[in-house]
């Protein structure tokens, strides 16, 4: 092993943001070149490990991905019942991945991630692009991202209401 | 489901950027209340304090029932919570894939500093 602190682990934040009426947008850093993120993201072995979290309760059945532009993927829970498949629309190496999201019909989005290096860490962004608004927030997630936006206005008006309170 | 939008949310702010309506929400956060004990409350006509409740209402703030001849007040803030989950479940997921995506990527590191390591020799 390495003695070096260097690799070390150190939890980068996770933001998500609703940038659109009909996207998603999810950011995250990792102290990792890009090549090596990348390949986390294609090679199946690797996908599936971290894709289906065990602090979530979640674990993948099976894990197939042909990446390459035209190729399919189809991810099976333990549960057989409950899949994501889709076909890959856009692979560069080391930089770029889209794919589609077919488990939902035809509401279901495209997802882009695109990895950016800067100083041998990688800006991993996640968007889920949605066919409409309405899509978008039949996936549940309309509501929950115009808020993330309004987070910053609701504390103000918390505490304006605190304050409120205090002269009442 | 029930659609939101940019617009419910204004709505939410502009209802809450009237001080009497900020008091009628902080008051219905002790205890439900009916219009008429709002108005006496606040000291305001029947007819004003219905304006009031019906814009937070519309912003989906309170939720009104007419049991009888009475209408009664309660806060109505579970669309919020639902919303305020929902995100948080979505950030929770994201956040618990990228933690174990970290331990693959260290991973990876290591192994790659290792064979570099071995091809040098």
């Amino acid at each position: 092993m390495d003695a070096r602190r260097e690799s070390e682990p150190t939890s980068n934040r996770t933001t998500v943001e609703r940038k659109s009426d009909c996207e998603l947008v999810t950011t995250r850093t990792f102290n990792a070149p890009a090549r090596i993120v990348f390949e986390a993201w294609t090679r199946p072995e690797l996908f599936k490990r971290w894709w289906a979290p065990k602090s979530m309760r979640m674990s993948l059945h099976s894990c197939q991905m042909d990446v390459r532009v035209g190729g399919k993927y189809r991810l099976e829970f333990e549960n057989e019942s409950m899949a994501f498949f889709g076909t890959y629309l856009e692979v560069m190496p080391h930089s770029r991945l889209a794919w589609t999201n077919e488990e939902s019909g035809e509401g279901g989005p495209v997802t882009t991630v695109t990895f950016e290096e800067k100083g041998g860490k990688t800006l991993l962004v996640l968007r889920e692009l949605y066919p409409s608004k309405e899509a978008l927030d039949a996936a549940g997630t309309g509501a929950a991202d115009v808020l993330s936006e309004t987070f910053g206005q609701l504390d103000e008006l918390l505490v304006t209401l605190g304050a409120s309170v205090g002269r009442s | 489901m029930v659609q939101y939008s940019q617009t419910h949310f204004n709505a939410s702010f502009a209802a809450l950027s009237d001080a009497t309506r900020r008091g009628v929400l902080e008051q219905l956060g002790r205890a439900d209340a009916s219009i008429t004990d709002l108005a006496e409350k606040f000291h305001m006509t029947l007819t004003g304090m219905k304006k009031h409740v019906g814009v937070l209402e519309q912003a989906g703030l309170v939720i009104t029932k007419k049991v009888g001849r009475v209408r009664t007040c309660k806060l109505g803030l579970c669309r919020l919570e639902e919303e305020a989950a929902w995100i948080e479940r979505y950030h929770q997921l994201w956040a618990a894939r990228f933690d174990e995506l970290d331990k693959v990527v260290e991973e990876l590191k290591r192994k790659e500093k290792a064979d570099g390591r071995k091809k040098r020799k």
